[in-house]
């Protein structure tokens, strides 16, 4: 709750902030204000509390998946340097809509109500439509925006329309009341009630950019700018995925039958579509783009399992792949920025110029792929896992493995056009101090996980 | 005050229901259909609505104020998403110089 408020406040007051002249005091703020609010996060950890009416409940589900998350800004936001050295007039406004996306995103881990839930995925996609069409005389971000503006409002009338039927036959919004009055019916349910978890599962579904809902994400992902892209496909999924999963769980457990089919069917096509869809794309920011998606379907892995070990998996699948996703896209932004291109070729001759980022994204491109000894492969390791404790769902797990082993394909080409390819030209890529500080982080990160992944498993 | 709920009753719930899942098909099938982005929002907005109209009805069905509150929520939130669409479409207008959603096709795979 102290996060929710902390945030909204500091928003505000980097609003107010940005009227100075001088802009070289944001970043700093900015960040200072993250880490505030991550140490203040942790202190409600092991002390569940409930406010509003019990419309919010802090747990340490919400305290751990917030930690993440703002860790995630956290670590992002050293890339947007570029806009400080620009002098960008918007700046203050860009970390204050993160800011604000982030206190949806808190409510979309910590709701009780699903009045909550609707109201946090709304705080965090109105954020988002701004930044992703920020660069505004672009015509790409001018696209992402408007598509993901009437896709995201459109699905959010579905969500809603959803939300309703539920409440009709339920005749309660308050997630624990739902999943009650499931079990009073035994588990008989209207037809009403069918309809409404369908229209609520394609909702959610949409803002994780799950396939068949897929559609939007590689455009918008492609058109916004790679900062806002990377938040994006960070911060939105993993809030997103965790909120899903907080729903299923409390509201939905007892119609297990009814929506499991639907996932499974979800989840199989979100990987075919997310792997081999990047396996034929020319861009890397596109690349990654699609790979976000099928980082959507291993998180939608360990939703199905639905066991004792789903949420930990999630956790730990969250930090990784946030980690190593910060990290390309971070790698990305700088080398697309000063080679004006983000296709594959834009990395030729990277190991050679710069060693210090082929290394950070030889790191990313490995966990991303799940290879042992980063933290991409436990993560990938726990989710399977926590599918095999049913053993007839081994089938799925052949499709993710093999469909894993299509991804090592797309990730190693950037690992081989920065290795193998001759450069076109010896510029050095500047990397910002901030910048440099953060990749190196990000790759202990990723490493330290990868040889004690007990370090964050074992919280939930 | 407490006649509105009775009013309300006198038309049965099926009614409530029927005509808002209408509404809200209208607007998915404009939003699927029309290529103007105005339009399409003006869609959006009509199965926004459906879904306030279906929650009034059912609130004072089951003489629960919360879905009343809930009605609340969608209409600021429905507000914000207007001015934040707007200014999108407008921004993009002043590139394009039309608000025709097949005009903007840069990125496709």
């Amino acid at each position: 709750m102290t996060s929710i408020i902390l945030l909204s406040v500091f928003g505000i007051a980097n609003l107010f902030i940005g009227f100075t002249k001088s802009k070289r005091i944001l970043l700093p703020l900015a960040l200072l204000f993250l880490i505030v609010v991550f140490g203040v996060n942790l202190l409600s950890w092991n002390d569940t509390q409930t406010y509003f009416n019990n419309m919010i409940t802090i747990d340490n589900y919400a305290v751990a998946f917030t930690g993440i998350m703002v860790l995630t800004t956290l670590l992002l936001i050293p890339f947007s340097q570029r806009y400080v050295e620009e002098g960008d007039s918007n700046l203050a406004e860009y970390y204050s809509l993160l800011l604000f996306s982030l206190v949806g995103a808190v409510m979309m881990v910590s709701y009780e109500n699903i009045i909550m839930l609707f109201v946090g995925i709304e705080i965090l996609s109105i954020a988002m439509y701004v930044v992703a069409g920020s660069n505004k005389k672009s015509l790409r971000s001018n696209e992402a925006a408007l598509k993901y503006f009437l896709m995201g409002s459109f699905f959010t009338g579905i969500l809603l329309f959803g939300i309703v039927l539920i409440y009709g036959a339920t005749g309660t919004f308050n997630i624990t009341e739902i999943g009650a009055a499931q079990i009073a019916t035994d588990g008989v349910m209207s037809s009403m009630f069918i309809l409404g978890l369908l229209m609520v599962v394609i909702g959610i579904s949409f803002k994780i950019s799950a396939a068949p809902f897929h559609f939007w994400a590689p455009d918008v992902y492609e058109g916004s700018p790679t900062f806002f892209t990377a938040f994006m496909s960070t911060v939105v999924k993993t809030a997103g995925v965790a909120a899903f999963f907080k729903l299923m769980a409390a509201a939905f457990a007892a119609s297990y039958a009814a929506w499991f089919p639907t996932l499974i069917a979800i989840t199989v096509l979100t990987l075919v579509v997310g792997n081999i869809g990047a396996v034929v794309q020319s861009s890397a920011k596109r690349m990654l783009a699609y790979s976000s998606i099928s980082h959507a379907g291993y998180l939608l892995m360990s939703l199905i399992a639905f066991n004792s070990n789903s949420a930990s998996s999630i956790l730990f699948y969250s930090l990784s792949y946030a980690s190593a996703s910060i990290a390309a896209f971070g790698v990305l932004m700088l080398v697309a920025d000063q080679k004006g291109s983000d296709k594959y070729e834009a990395f030729n001759g990277l190991g050679k110029s710069n060693p210090l980022l082929a290394f950070v994204m030889t790191v990313a491109m490995l966990s991303l792929a799940g290879i042992p000894l980063t933290a991409g492969f436990f993560a990938k390791f726990f989710v399977f896992s926590a599918v095999l404790e049913d053993p007839n769902m081994l089938w799925l797990v052949v499709i993710a493995v093999i469909l894993a082993a299509v991804g090592i394909y797309y990730y190693f080409r950037v690992v081989i056009a920065m290795y193998m390819q001759p450069a076109t030209n010896f510029e050095k890529v500047r990397v910002g101090s901030f910048a440099s500080f953060t990749l190196i982080f990000i790759t202990v990160l990723t490493l330290l996980l990868g040889i004690a992944p007990a370090l964050i498993n074992d919280l939930l | 005050m407490n006649q509105i709920p009775e009013v309300i009753r006198t038309i049965p719930l099926e009614y409530y229901l029927f005509f808002s899942t209408a509404l809200f098909t209208i607007g998915v099938i404009g939003v699927l259909t029309r290529r103007n982005a105005i339009v399409i929002f003006m869609c959006i907005e009509l199965m926004l609505n459906a879904v306030n109209l279906l929650l009034t009805a059912l609130a004072s069905y089951r003489a629960d104020a919360s879905a009343q509150v809930f009605v609340f929520f969608i209409m600021a939130v429905a507000a914000a998403e207007v001015c934040v669409g707007l200014a999108i479409i407008v921004m993009t207008y002043r590139n394009i110089r039309s608000t025709d959603v097949q005009l903007l096709n840069y990125l496709k795979w």
